[in-house]
């Protein structure tokens, strides 16, 4: 059993580590990703508002407008040209003259956030002349762990650990089931369990190298930081990878082609990359979703990550996480084992 | 004499309501080599696959080496070596390590070289899979199947697809395992494959042995020594054949035509031959590709079902 069992991890990795393409999926690619997101989201300061304004309007205002630091202005002398450019979002809001002695106009779509904000900024532009200081003192967020790529950065890894493991797995199963390897195997005394085992020790190996890299990127390049300790952080990696390997075998255990188990996948991890908490928040969601969220793996383990990584958590605190990817991991093992097709 | 390696009684298979095996019983003799022929879906694939363990009959008793497959299946594993039809081996690994994986399933297996060096590809130890040709692919699943030393070798159709010089490399390496004592069960649609390797010959049709024995003896059976053949040429005058016209050549036995191919059982082929090409002189009848083969066991099959092996 043990010689069988080391001699299957060996193969799984060979065969893995043969694959450029795979290799290309595993490590770079969530590397790119990472990058890319963090430059998209990096820390811009604040950015002013692009507003537009009427050359028909009052010196005064154009002239307050002009002099606040958080407004970009456009001066138009056409109307129609003005609110095309707001149409187009161009603009965030356009301000025109108003009536006779009344206050001046701000066009706006209070649909766009940005136009929100412009507004409000507009209307704070044109009151600072009549103020004697400001109203209130600011202090912006800037401090590692609470920006977006702080976020971002645990998401992607359990992403990743999921993605490995269901793709790696069940590529390979379906594969070597196609080739008739599994019939081949069944008539040799190898003992089941084993093979099924071999899918679970090979995860381990490559989620090392996996984690191990991303991590040192992740740490070095982009300063995410790891306040809780690096054991527990393993510890978590391990259990969802072993969480996804189940999932992974289970969904692996009947598919006959490699078009039924990519569609298989996607169907199960579609909710995952939109419900766990990945790219944004899954409390954005309304709140009777998010126990349903909260009950996937992914969610768990993404969760968990972040607690350790960005607040220090123990093990204390993640053991509802760690408990609900156990679960995940024990149920689809098990059933995967029953129902498992050798043919 | 000892106990025979295979022994299987009235085996039965359905698959919905197709019966694709229909109450087989064969036995075979430890240290020979028997052969199951038949066309495609005569059912020798589920004839084999039910003796090596992987499916259950629906009736019928199978012992193995004296063991029987409810009990003893770990023991069984361990000492048949098995090549299954249409296994790919994994292109991205070499054969060496093929065979190592190969080898960790099993109690003793053999040095992997000494397999390399009976299969003949001890060039070949450290290419990937995917660089053999057929022939080196099919020899290293041999090889693969050679791996723990099996008293018992099972091959469904182990030369299907290659060309006559890899075919007769397999043979080879088959013939190496009978001379040591191994005794094999092999299915092939191939006529010549059996009767080459084959001790004894079973030829199955429709889920059922239609003929049992030596190649010889089944070829005997037939009662011709030979077989005649040729083409009618459709182009002389255009006219219809008589019907009938060479149903009674003397030393000719039943006459079969398939398109415009006729050919006849014959026990004597000069008396026959002669007689033909009076025969077709006296008719004005040309005959193309004329010709005369020893019987063989395709001939038996062709006689018996009235089909031929290869398109079943």
């Amino acid at each position: 059993m043990g010689r069988t069992l080391w001699e299957l991890t060996r193969l799984r990795l060979l065969l893995f580590l043969r694959e450029p393409e795979v290799l290309f999926w595993v490590f770079a690619f969530p590397i790119i990703m990472a990058l890319v997101l963090a430059f998209a989201f990096k820390d811009r300061g604040v950015e002013p508002s692009k507003i537009g304004v009427l050359a028909s309007a009052p010196d005064a205002v154009r002239k307050a407008l002009a002099a606040s630091d958080e407004l970009e202005v456009e001066t138009y002398d056409d109307r129609e040209v003005a609110e095309h450019a707001l149409a187009r979002g161009r603009i965030d809001v356009l301000v025109s003259p108003g009536a006779a002695s009344e206050p001046p106009l701000v066009h706006l779509d209070e649909n766009r956030t940005e136009s929100v904000t412009a507004r409000l900024r507009v209307r704070d532009a044109l009151q600072a002349p009549l103020r004697s200081g400001p109203v209130t003192e600011e202090r912006p967020v800037a401090a590692v762990g609470s920006r977006y790529i702080d976020f971002l950065f645990p998401g992607l890894l359990g992403m990743n650990i999921m993605g490995t493991g269901l793709w790696g797995i069940g590529f390979y199963l379906v594969d070597q089931r196609q080739k008739k390897l599994l019939r081949r195997m069944l008539v040799t005394p190898m003992p089941r369990a084993a093979y099924l085992l071999s899918f679970i020790t090979s995860r381990f190996v490559l989620l090392a190298a996996e984690v191990l890299a991303l991590l040192a990127f992740g740490l070095w390049m982009l300063d995410v930081p790891l306040d809780g300790s690096i054991v527990l952080f393993g510890l978590l990696t391990i259990f969802g990878a072993a969480s996804f390997a189940g999932l992974g075998l289970l969904v692996a255990s009947r598919a006959r082609h490699i078009e039924t188990i990519s569609n298989l996948m996607n169907l199960v991890m579609m909710p995952m990359w939109l419900g766990s908490g990945v790219f944004f928040s899954y409390e954005r969601f309304p709140e009777a979703m998010h126990p349903f969220c909260r009950a996937l793996p992914l969610t768990a383990l993404n969760d968990a990550l972040r607690a350790v990584m960005l607040d220090g958590a123990g093990a204390n605190d993640i053991a509802p996480e760690l408990g609900v990817l156990l679960a995940w991991g024990v149920v689809c093992y098990a059933v995967a084992l029953k129902v498992f097709r050798w043919e | 004499m000892s106990a025979p390696a295979v022994s299987a009684k009235g085996l039965v298979r359905r698959f919905g309501t197709v019966v694709a095996v229909d109450g087989l019983d064969l036995e075979i003799d430890a240290g020979t080599c028997l052969g199951l022929l038949g066309p495609n879906g005569a059912g020798k694939t589920t004839t084999i696959e039910m003796l090596e363990g992987l499916r259950r009959p629906d009736a019928g008793e199978i012992e193995i080496l004296g063991m029987g497959w409810d009990r003893d299946g770990p023991r069984i594993r361990q000492r048949i070596g098995v090549q299954l039809q249409e296994t790919m081996l994994q292109e991205k690994l070499t054969c060496d390590e093929t065979l190592r994986v190969f080898a960790s399933f099993y109690a003793h297996p053999r040095p992997r070289d000494e397999v390399m060096d009976i299969v003949g590809l001890v060039e070949k130890k450290g290419a990937r899979v995917g660089t053999l040709s057929g022939g080196q692919k099919q020899r290293l699943a041999l090889g693969c199947a050679l791996i723990n030393r099996p008293d018992l070798l099972f091959l469904d159709e182990p030369s299907t697809g290659l060309d006559p010089q890899a075919r007769r490399r397999v043979w080879e390496v088959v013939e190496a395992f009978t001379s040591d004592g191994g005794t094999v069960l092999l299915t092939t649609h191939y006529m010549e494959e059996a009767e080459r390797l084959s001790d004894r010959v079973i030829i199955i049709d429709q889920g059922r042995i239609i003929a049992e024995g030596s190649p010889q003896q089944i070829i005997d059976g037939l009662d011709a020594e030979a077989i005649v053949e040729f083409r009618i040429a459709s182009d002389r005058n255009g006219a219809d054949l008589p019907d009938g016209l060479f149903d009674d050549l003397p030393g000719a036995g039943s006459v079969r035509r398939s398109g415009d191919v006729v050919s006849f059982e014959v026990t004597d082929v000069q008396a026959a031959v002669f007689a033909l090409l009076q025969r077709a002189k006296e008719h004005d009848v040309a005959l193309d590709d004329l010709r005369t083969h020893r019987t063989t066991l395709e001939d038996v099959f062709v006689s018996l079902t009235g089909r031929q092996l290869r398109d079943g």
